[in-house]
């Protein structure tokens, strides 16, 4: 059992939990994921390092509820434990001194992209930062974000907070503004990494995204992350998650996605109504 | 061998019983379920069949065991009724015997050796150590006191056959032995692989439990490669030897166009799920695994039959839900039905249940259709030309003889090698052009200092009994090592 620690509602179905695993925390570095399993019925889940205190033995989860086994999580209070959690598992980002780099985080992809963004700033790059999201209320990290960026700037898409855009929209007047940035990191949606791409595209800019390709086992034994970047096919948990997005094929990425639609809204019908009904016998507000 | 072959029992003439036939599902009740097919052995049959074992002096089976299990002997002890007896001499080198006797493939092993065999049909040695490791484990089974502790580490990397065979012998000469393991269960192939109808995880369970109470200190979740690496674990983590028994996990695809269409599965992929994850069971397991109306699984291994197998039995459970048309599978194989690499027995219970073959068949490219599914697969005819090196013919594609075939799942069962993640810092480790480690056949010892392996990590994907038999070797190797006497007995 991996015990929670700690946990936080950073915006309505995003969560923050804190897990106790000494052993992962000690290995775990920027751009690496963990594969959580709640329980002996549990599916594996990647859900990316958001953080961790090798000292404390932690590691630091946000994720999004978005189906059965996130929503499941979402449940779970400190001093209840995880069946598995698997880790450090990927290969961890490439943090060197590149000069200035641009950091871009959507949604979920503001907690990936955090450990990144501090150790490139920690290795003395000019760091500048964007992060969005739907909504004010769906944003967070902003002042976490603003201590590890040189420059950050932060936008809702229907202008609730920040500025009323799309992160590509000030991430293409950056890269028109000034010639050295040498690098991009853009973690979020799939289809936010996929547009973020052709937003660099004219730019030459070498922009690394990590892909959230479905996954079984993490460790390169299933195919099942399988994708084609630059025309071969990788297994994202092994050879990524990070990848030269210019080379990446989004709508295989895309369609592979969707395998279970189907499976997944079953999953979650079942989970909302056994979910509701225990709480009304039990009388709780959750 | 021991006295008790000297105080013979009056035999039957050999032959005059015949084979002890074990009860099974009928087919059209098997594919519908997961439960096991074999049903087991009554004691009065198995000791029936044990009448027929001839004690030889010179017993052939055992050179067929790659553990020498004393097979006379413990057929011996149950012929007698003497049950914790048999138990005793099979368990004396076979740390996993429900297992061996449900996966081995006995007709070309100890089966394939035994002299009854020549005349009449070989005694059912695999049946037998079915029925006996079974009968223990409904009785709670018995650990065997450890010798004292030597006061030396070793680390067991891989929970298979191999590593399991390893830590257990390991453990049982008083070494402290971790066994460090990926996936969440123990077990390797037989957990994530092997169905529950053809092996219970129960028993897998069971026999695991067995390997525990001899004192070896399980970690599940630990990715070698990633969380340890192997220099690690020689080093700061202070064990005094290795032993690497990773399998061979790594999936082998066609390398064909289309192959990463919704709906093409690995092989590992799908039985994972099905298997490990039990997908069988969903949604009161979360993970989901897709059966279309049309599935081909591609090659003929054993890997290949357990795979339609699940996908047909997943069709006929969708079916009777749901009251619609069950599946088709059909395996599609580029040499004929006598090179079918599978078990025969294993053919035959896929061909009863429903499975079709297209033979002397290879698909060159899968169709998908705009939402990116699978819609078809374009496969060529072959024929047989001159054996190659593994001696059977050669299959050689017809020109100009495609066709195509309409599929909605395809899973893909063409082989696997070793998975290079646990290779991560581990200077001095020689591996073939293969990925397979360079291991002593006797030993197991590998090109670095201090480092054993075998199973399919050596060998590419073999049987289960063959990695238990190299982790048996290599136990024996790395106690002399570390205390430099023979293995205790
Ligand atoms: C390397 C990696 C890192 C990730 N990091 C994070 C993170 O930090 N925070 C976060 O919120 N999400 C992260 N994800 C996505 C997260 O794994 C999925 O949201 C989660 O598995 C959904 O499970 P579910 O049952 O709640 O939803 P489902 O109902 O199963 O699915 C909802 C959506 O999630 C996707 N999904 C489903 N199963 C998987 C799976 N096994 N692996 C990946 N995606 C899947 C599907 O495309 C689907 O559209 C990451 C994915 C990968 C591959
Ligand atoms: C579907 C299928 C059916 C089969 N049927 C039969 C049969 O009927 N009869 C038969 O005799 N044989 C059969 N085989 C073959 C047999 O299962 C294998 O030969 C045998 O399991 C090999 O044992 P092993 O211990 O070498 O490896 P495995 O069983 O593969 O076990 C290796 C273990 O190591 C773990 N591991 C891998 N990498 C790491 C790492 N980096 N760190 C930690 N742990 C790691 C894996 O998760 C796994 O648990 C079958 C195989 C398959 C796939
Ligand atoms: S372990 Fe396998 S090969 Fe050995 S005697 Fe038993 S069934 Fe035969
Ligand atoms: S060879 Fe056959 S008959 Fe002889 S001891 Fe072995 S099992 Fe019995
Ligand atoms: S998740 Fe199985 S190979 Fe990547």
């Amino acid at each position: 059992m991996y015990k929670i620690l700690a946990r936080e509602d950073l915006a309505p179905i995003t969560k923050l939990m804190v897990v106790e695993a000494p052993e992962v925390a000690r290995k775990a570095q920027p751009g690496q994921f963990v594969i959580v399993r709640i329980d002996e019925e549990g599916e594996r889940i990647p859900l990316t390092v958001a953080d961790f205190d090798r000292g404390a033995g932690t590691i630091t989860i946000v994720f999004q509820e978005v189906g059965k086994s996130t929503m499941h999580l979402g449940t779970l209070q400190p001093g209840d434990g995880l069946a598995s959690f698997t880790g450090p598992l990927g290969e961890p980002s490439e943090i060197e001194h590149h000069g200035t780099v641009l950091c871009v985080g959507g949604g979920t992809g503001i907690a990936c992209v955090y450990p990144i963004t501090r150790s490139l700033h920690e290795a003395g790059n000019h760091v500048i930062s964007i992060i969005g999201a739907r909504r004010k209320d769906l944003l967070f990290w902003e002042e976490m974000m603003r201590s590890v960026s040189d420059e950050l700037i932060v936008c809702t898409d229907d202008g609730s907070y920040g500025r009323k855009a799309l992160v590509t929209v000030p991430m293409k007047e950056i890269l028109e503004q000034r010639d050295d940035v040498s690098r991009i990191w853009a973690i979020g949606p799939a289809i936010m990494m996929k547009f973020c791409c052709l937003t660099a595209q004219p730019f030459d800019v070498p922009i690394i995204v990590s892909l959230n390709s479905i996954m079984v086992d993490g460790t390169g034994m299933c195919g099942a992350c399988r994708v084609e970047v630059g025309g071969r096919t990788r297994f994202v948990c092994v050879d990524g998650p990070e990848f030269d997005g210019r080379e990446v094929d989004w709508n295989q990425l895309l369609a592979r996605q969707r395998i279970y639609l189907g499976e997944e809204k079953l999953a979650r019908e079942k989970f909302e109504h056994e979910c509701c009904s225990k709480h009304e016998s039990s009388g709780s507000a959750v | 061998m021991p006295e008790t072959t000297k105080t013979k029992p009056k035999r039957p003439k050999p032959g005059a019983i015949p084979r002890q036939e074990m009860p099974r599902q009928a087919p059209e009740v098997r594919r519908a379920n997961f439960n096991e097919v074999a049903l087991g052995l009554t004691m009065e049959m198995a000791q029936r069949e044990a009448q027929r074992c001839l004690q030889c002096k010179k017993p052939l089976c055992i050179a067929g065991c790659p553990v020498e299990v004393r097979i006379p002997e413990f057929i011996l002890a149950l012929s007698e009724g003497n049950m914790p007896e048999a138990v005793r001499l099979l368990k004396d080198k076979n740390n996993l015997p429900a297992i061996c006797g449900r996966v081995c493939p006995q007709e070309t092993q100890c089966e394939e050796l035994c002299v009854l065999g020549k005349k009449f049909k070989p005694v059912a040695i695999g049946r037998l150590e079915r029925f006996v490791a079974d009968w223990e484990l409904g009785q709670g089974v018995e650990t065997p006191e450890p010798l004292p502790p030597t006061g030396k580490r070793v680390a067991v990397i891989g929970a298979g056959p191999a590593g399991l065979t390893c830590a257990a012998d390991l453990a049982r000469c008083g070494h402290q032995v971790t066994l460090f393991e990926s996936l969440h269960a123990p077990g390797g192939v037989l957990m994530y692989g092997i169905p529950e109808f053809r092996l219970p995880k129960r028993t897998v369970h069971a026999e695991v439990d067995y390997v525990k109470s001899l004192g070896v200190d399980l970690q599940l979740n630990a990715v070698v490669g990633k969380l340890y690496t192997l220099n690690e674990l020689l080093g700061e983590r202070g064990y005094d030897a290795l032993f690497l028994g990773t399998g061979a996990g790594l999936p082998r695809f066609m390398r064909i166009p289309g192959e990463n269409y919704n709906g093409v599965y690995s092989a590992n992929e799908f039985l994972t799920r099905v298997n490990l994850m039990k997908a069988y069971l969903f949604p009161e397991y979360d993970t989901p695994v897709k059966v279309g109306k049309r599935v081909a699984v591609i090659g003929g291994g054993n890997v290949a039959m357990d795979s339609a197998r699940c996908a047909l039995r997943l069709g006929w459970q969708r079916a009777l839900a749901k009251g619609s048309e069950p599946a088709e599978v059909t395996i599609v194989y580029r040499r004929s039905r006598v090179e079918l690499p599978a078990r025969l027995e294993e053919v035959e219970n896929a061909e009863e249940e429903g499975v079709e073959f297209r033979l002397l068949t290879n698909p060159v490219e899968i169709y998908g259709n705009e939402q990116g599914w699978v819609r078809g697969m374009r496969c060529i005819r072959m024929e047989l030309g001159e054996p190659d090196d593994s001696g059977r013919r050669r299959p050689i594609p017809i020109e100009g003889s495609e066709f195509d075939i309409e599929v909605d799942v395809v899973v893909v069962a063409i082989g696997t090698s070793p998975n290079p993640l646990v290779f991560t810092d581990a200077g001095g480790l020689e591996r073939t052009r293969w990925g397979t480690v360079v291991a002593d056949e006797e030993t197991g010892r590998t090109t670095k200092q201090g480092v054993w392996a075998g199973g399919d990590i050596v060998t590419g994907a073999a049987t289960v009994i063959s990695a238990m038999g190299a982790g048996k070797r290599a136990a024996a190797d790395i106690h002399r090592y570390l205390v430099g006497e023979e293995i205790c007995e």
